[in-house]
C-alpha cells in the first residue's frame, strides 16, 4: 500500500472553515488518547480502537498470538457473553471487525451516530475485562488455522511473500508472518493469549480514533465516562531488535501448485521517523508513483505494453512503519519469457532512472494524482479514521499528515534519481521466485531463473 | 502487498444511499436512461455508464467476449492511443474504472469537479465508450494476458470451484458458461467490434452521475456521452434459466482446504420476494458473525474461517449460495452440518427474536449504505441498470419491517429447494 494523505488546507479552500480545528484530541488520566475528527456529511460514526501491539512484539514460539488474541476479543467479558459483542453491534445497525498488522492491532465499528456511546462502552469493557476461556480458545484456534490455510498455505503468492520476508529479515521480528507459523498455532494455549492480553491491553498502550457526525466535546465526555475508570499500567520494555546490515543478495525459491511464475525483488529501504527532517521516504514514494502510479507509468508501459516481457508488474512501498522498510518490485513473466528475463527488465528500468533520472512531466503527473487522491479520500469517513490511526501507529503524530503531503509535493526530480541510486543495490536485495508446480503430475513450463 | 490481515476490504466495499437520496431520472434525447444525484459537499464528480453487455451476451462458443471487449475498450479510442488516455487521466488526477460481470459492462469515471479537469475527463470517457479502436496488436496482447490469467485461475481451488458451480447450476443458460483459455484464444478482433456495436448503444445504456454538478450540467454531460453512441436497441435476453435437479460435483485438487459451494438458481433483480429472502438470509448466513451458519460452522466447531449464504439477484434468476472453506479431511462433516442448518431454517424459519434482530440491523444500518458519494453511485447505478423503482431506497426500510416469519418461510420454500441444490467441492478428501 502506498501513502495517500489528506489534502492540505490550502488546496481545498471550500472546506477550510469546516476542517480548521479538526481533528480534536485529548488524553485521559489513564493515558488513553482520543482523536476525534468531525465530519457531518452523513448521520454515521466510526470508532477505531488502536493498540500499539502487533506481530512484531511477539517472541519465537508464539508467532501469531497478537492475531489470535484479536479473535479472542470477541469471545466475551463478565458482562458481555461470548458472541454478544457482535450481536450488540449488529442490533445497533452497525458493522464491526478487527485487524492485526505487524505494528498494531485495531478494532472498529461503523454505526448510526446515535449508537456511538454504546460502542464506546463495549470497547471500554473489553479493553480490561476480557475472559480468555479455554473452551472458546480451543474452537477459535482451529478457526485461525483455517484462516492460515486459506490466506497463505493455499495461496502461492502469499506463501512466496512469507518466505521472502523470512529470508530478508534475520534478527528483526518482521521475519515472522503476522498470522503465525502453523506449528506455533498448533502449540498455542489459552494461557499464551491470556498473557498477551494482560501485558499489552491497557489504556496507556491504546488510542481511540472517532470520525463522523459527532461533537468532539460530547465524545470526550463519553470517553471519560466509559474509558476513564480503566487503570493504566507500566508496559514492559521493548527491545529494538535492529536488523543488521545486509551484505549480499539473498534468494529464495518457493514451489507451489500454480501456472504462472512470480518474481519479487525486495530492497531494504528507509521509512519515516521524523516527518519534518527525513526526505528519502518521500522521494521513494514519488519514485514508486512514477514507476507504477497509473496505466502508462513506466513499468506497465514498457514491460507489459511495449516489450511484453511481463503479464503484470508492480511496486510496493510503505513509507510509515514501526520496523524497517522495504521497497518491492514484483511481477509475472509473459508466456515464453522467464523470470530471469523479467528480473533483467526490472533492473534495466531501475538503471534507467539511476542514470537518466525522471522527467519534470512525470513528477508533475504523480503529484497531480496525489492531490486528487487527497480529495477522493474525503469521500470515506472510515478511510480518514484509518489514515489517522495508521500514521499514529508508526509513531508519526497525525498532526503531521498535512506536512507529509507538503513534503511529497516538494520532492524534486534530482531527489528521485538520488534515492534510486542509493537504495536499489544488490547487497540489500532479496529475490523471491515462485516456481509453479503441476496439480496433476503433468509438466509445466520452466519458471526458474537460470542464473543464481 | 497486503498489510491488513482481516476482511476490511469487504466492509469498505458495501453499498450506499443516504436517507433521502434524491434521484433525478430522465431519458436523454438519444434514448439513454440517465440517473442523477446532486451532491455538493465534496468537489468530486462520479459518472458511471452501464451497458447490458455482460458475459450473458457472449455468443455460444465465444465465452470471454464481453470481458475482453471491456478490457480493450480503454486502450486506444478516437485520436488517443492507450498511453495518451492513461496520461491525460493521470495529469488531471482522474481515474477510469469499471469492468464486466455476467450482466453489465461498466465504465466508471471519478474526477475532480473543477470545470477544466472535469471537462477533460468527460472528453476521454466519451471517446472511450463511443470510439474504441480495438487495435489489432493491443487486442492480441490483451488476449494473451487474459489466456495466461485464466490458466492461472484454473490452478486455484476457489476459481475452479466457482466455475464448476455456475456450470452445474446453469447447464443450458449463458450464466453457466465462463471463459476458458481455449474460448478466449479463439476470439478475433471482429468478435469484439461486433459485441461493441451491438451492445454499447444508447438504448442499451444507463448513465449515472453523482456529485458536484447541476441538473443542467448533468443533462449536457449525459447527452454528450449518449449522442456519440448508435441508438441501437435494448439487448434481447436469452430464455430464463431452467432449474435442474441437484447433484454433487467433485473436483480433485492438492490444496489443504476444500472449497465448497452449495446452491441453485433463485431470483432475478426486482423479484417481489427479494425482501423476505434477504431478511431471512440475514439469520441463515448473511448476518456475518451473528448468522446461524457462522455460529454452528465457525464458532461451535471451528470448521471454517468464513462461511456465509447469500442471494445474488441478477438480470435473470441469479443464485442462492452457501460458501465455505475447510480442512479437506472435514469437508464431508462441514457440508452435512451446513445442510442441517439450512434444513432447520427451511423448516421453521427465523425465530421471532432472530427476525427482530435481522430487521434491526438491516434498517438500522441503512445510513451506512449511503454515507459516501461512491456508495450512492453504486446504489443508484444498480437501480438504474436493473430498472428498479426510483423510490427503492426510500421504501427499503419499510419493506424490511413488513416481512413476517411466514413470508420468509414461504419465500425460502419457493426458491431454495433441497432436492435442487448443487454441491460443488474442490480438494475434498
Amino acid at each position: 500500500m502506498r501513502m495517500r494523505r489528506l489534502l492540505p488546507l490550502f488546496l481545498l479552500p471550500g472546506l477550510l472553515t469546516a476542517v480548521q480545528a479538526n481533528p480534536y484530541e485529548t488524553t485521559l488520566k489513564n493515558g488513553l488518547r482520543l482523536i476525534v475528527k468531525e465530519d457531518r456529511r452523513a448521520p454515521t460514526a466510526a470508532q477505531m480502537v488502536w493498540y500499539r501491539i502487533g506481530s512484531m512484539d511477539e517472541v519465537d514460539g508464539a508467532s501469531g498470538v497478537a492475531h489470535v488474541l484479536e479473535h479472542m476479543m470477541f469471545k466475551g467479558t463478565p458482562s458481555v457473553g461470548p458472541g454478544e459483542f457482535n450481536k450488540r453491534v449488529s442490533a445497533a445497525g452497525g458493522r464491526d471487525n478487527a485487524f492485526t498488522s505487524r505494528d498494531y492491532t485495531a478494532y472498529f465499528q461503523q454505526v448510526p451516530k446515535e449508537k456511538l456511546p454504546e460502542m464506546m462502552q463495549l470497547e471500554a469493557d473489553r479493553m480490561r475485562h476480557l475472559n480468555v476461556d479455554p473452551k472458546e480458545f480451543a474452537q477459535e484456534i482451529k478457526v485461525v488455522m483455517e484462516e492460515r490455510r486459506m490466506r497463505t498455505d493455499d495461496n502461492p503468492q502469499a506463501k512466496l511473500f512469507e518466505q521472502m520476508n523470512a529470508v530478508a529479515f534475520q534478527a528483526h521480528p518482521y521475519r515472522r508472518p503476522i498470522i503465525g507459523w502453523m506449528n506455533d498455532l498448533e502449540n498455542m494455549t489459552a494461557a499464551d493469549a491470556r498473557a498477551w492480553y494482560d501485558t499489552w491491553y491497557v489504556p496507556n498502550n491504546a488510542y481511540v480514533v472517532i470520525t463522523g457526525d459527532v461533537d468532539h466535546k460530547e465524545v470526550f465526555a463519553l470517553a471519560e465516562k466509559y474509558y476513564g475508570g480503566l487503570e493504566g499500567r507500566a508496559l514492559p520494555a521493548r527491545k529494538p531488535q535492529t536488523e543488521p546490515a545486509q551484505d549480499g543478495t539473498r534468494r529464495v525459491n518457493v514451489k507451489a501448485p500454480a501456472e504462472l511464475p512470480v518474481l519479487i525483488m525486495a530492497y531494504k529501504a528507509p521509512v519515516l521517523r521524523d516527518a519534518d527532517k527525513d526526505s528519502d521516504p518521500y522521494a521513494l514514494e514519488m519514485l514508486a508513483a512514477i514507476l507504477d502510479g497509473h496505466d502508462a507509468a513506466r513499468f506497465n508501459k514498457k514491460l507489459v505494453r511495449e516489450d511484453k516481457v511481463a503479464l503484470s508488474v508492480g511496486i510496493g512501498y510503505d513509507s510509515t512503519a514501526r520496523g524497517p522498510g522495504m521497497i518491492y518490485l514484483h511481477g509475472s513473466p509473459s508466456e515464453g519469457r522467464t523470470v530471469a528475463d523479467l528480473e533483467a527488465a526490472l533492473r534495466a528500468e531501475i538503471t534507467r532512472i539511476q542514470q537518466d533520472g525522471v522527467s519534470e512531466q512525470e513528477l508533475k503527473r504523480a503529484k497531480a494524482q496525489l492531490v486528487a487522491g487527497q480529495v477522493y479520500k474525503l469521500d470515506s469517513m472510515f478511510g480518514q479514521a484509518m489514515e489517522i490511526g495508521q500514521t499514529e501507529s508508526a509513531g508519526i503524530p497525525y498532526q503531521k499528515i498535512d506536512r507529509m503531503l507538503e513534503k511529497l509535493q516538494q520532492v524534486s526530480a534530482a531527489e528521485v534519481q538520488a534515492v534510486a541510486k542509493k537504495y536499489f543495490k544488490d547487497d540489500t536485495l532479496t529475490i523471491g521466485v515462485l516456481e509453479p508446480q503441476p496439480l496433476d503430475g503433468k509438466p509445466r513450463r520452466a519458471a526458474v531463473a537460470t542464473r543464481h | 502487498m497486503k498489510k491488513l490481515l482481516t476482511a476490511i476490504i469487504a466492509l469498505l466495499a458495501t453499498q450506499s444511499a443516504l436517507a433521502g437520496v434524491k434521484i433525478e431520472h430522465w431519458l436523454s434525447p438519444t434514448g439513454a436512461r440517465v440517473y442523477f444525484v446532486e451532491s455538493r459537499v465534496l468537489p468530486i464528480l462520479d459518472v458511471q455508464v452501464d451497458f447490458a453487455a455482460g458475459s450473458m451476451f457472449d455468443p455460444p462458443g465465444k465465452s470471454g467476449t464481453a470481458a475482453l471487449t471491456r478490457s480493450v475498450l480503454g486502450l486506444g479510442a478516437g485520436k488517443l492511443d492507450e498511453t495518451a488516455i492513461a496520461e491525460q487521466m493521470a495529469d488531471i488526477g482522474a481515474t477510469l474504472g469499471g469492468g464486466a460481470d455476467t450482466d453489465r459492462a461498466s465504465v466508471a469515471l471519478r474526477t475532480l469537479a473543477a470545470a477544466d479537469k472535469r471537462d477533460a475527463a468527460l472528453g476521454v470517457l466519451q471517446t472511450v465508450v463511443q470510439a474504441p479502436r480495438f487495435e489489432a496488436a493491443i487486442f492480441e496482447r490483451e488476449k494473451a494476458r487474459t489466456v495466461a490469467g485464466l490458466k492461472e485461475a484454473m490452478t486455484r481451488p476457489d476459481s475452479i470451484a466457482g466455475k464448476a458451480f455456475w456450470a452445474a447450476m446453469y447447464p443450458e443458460h449463458p450464466y453457466g458458461r465462463t471463459a476458458t483459455p481455449e474460448s478466449v484464444a479463439a476470439l478475433s478482433r471482429e468478435d469484439l467490434v461486433a459485441h461493441h456495436s451491438r451492445y454499447y448503444t444508447a438504448a442499451n445504456a444507463s448513465i449515472t452521475l453523482v456529485g458536484d454538478i447541476s441538473r443542467a450540467e448533468a443533462e449536457r454531460f449525459a447527452e454528450a456521452i449518449a449522442a456519440g453512441l448508435s441508438r441501437g436497441a435494448p439487448a434481447t435476453l436469452p430464455p430464463a434459466p431452467r432449474v435442474v435437479p441437484g447433484k454433487a460435483v467433485r473436483v480433485e485438487h492438492p490444496a489443504s482446504q476444500a472449497h465448497i459451494h452449495i446452491g441453485m438458481p433463485a431470483i432475478e433483480r426486482g423479484n417481489p420476494d427479494f425482501f423476505p429472502l434477504i431478511v431471512g438470509n440475514y439469520t441463515l448466513g448473511g448476518g456475518g458473525f451473528v448468522s446461524r451458519l457462522m455460529k454452528e460452522v465457525r464458532d461451535k466447531r471451528g470448521y471454517a474461517y468464513s462461511v456465509s449464504s447469500y442471494f445474488n439477484p441478477l438480470r435473470q434468476a441469479g443464485p442462492f449460495q452457501i460458501g465455505l472453506q475447510t480442512k479437506r479431511a472435514q469437508a464431508k462433516d462441514a457440508i452435512a452440518l451446513s445442510r442441517d442448518v439450512l434444513d432447520g431454517f427451511l423448516k421453521d424459519g427465523p425465530s421471532a427474536e432472530e427476525l427482530a434482530a435481522a430487521k434491526a440491523n438491516l434498517t438500522g444500518s441503512f445510513p451506512l449504505r449511503l454515507d459516501s458519494n461512491k456508495k450512492i453511485l453504486d446504489n443508484v447505478a444498480m437501480i438504474g441498470f436493473y430498472g428498479l423503482p426510483l423510490d427503492y431506497l426510500d421504501n427499503y426500510q419499510q419493506k424490511v419491517q413488513a416481512v413476517t416469519v411466514d413470508d420468509v418461510k414461504r419465500a425460502f420454500s419457493s426458491y431454495v429447494r433441497p432436492a435442487d441444490l448443487m454441491t460443488v467441492t474442490v480438494a475434498a478428501d
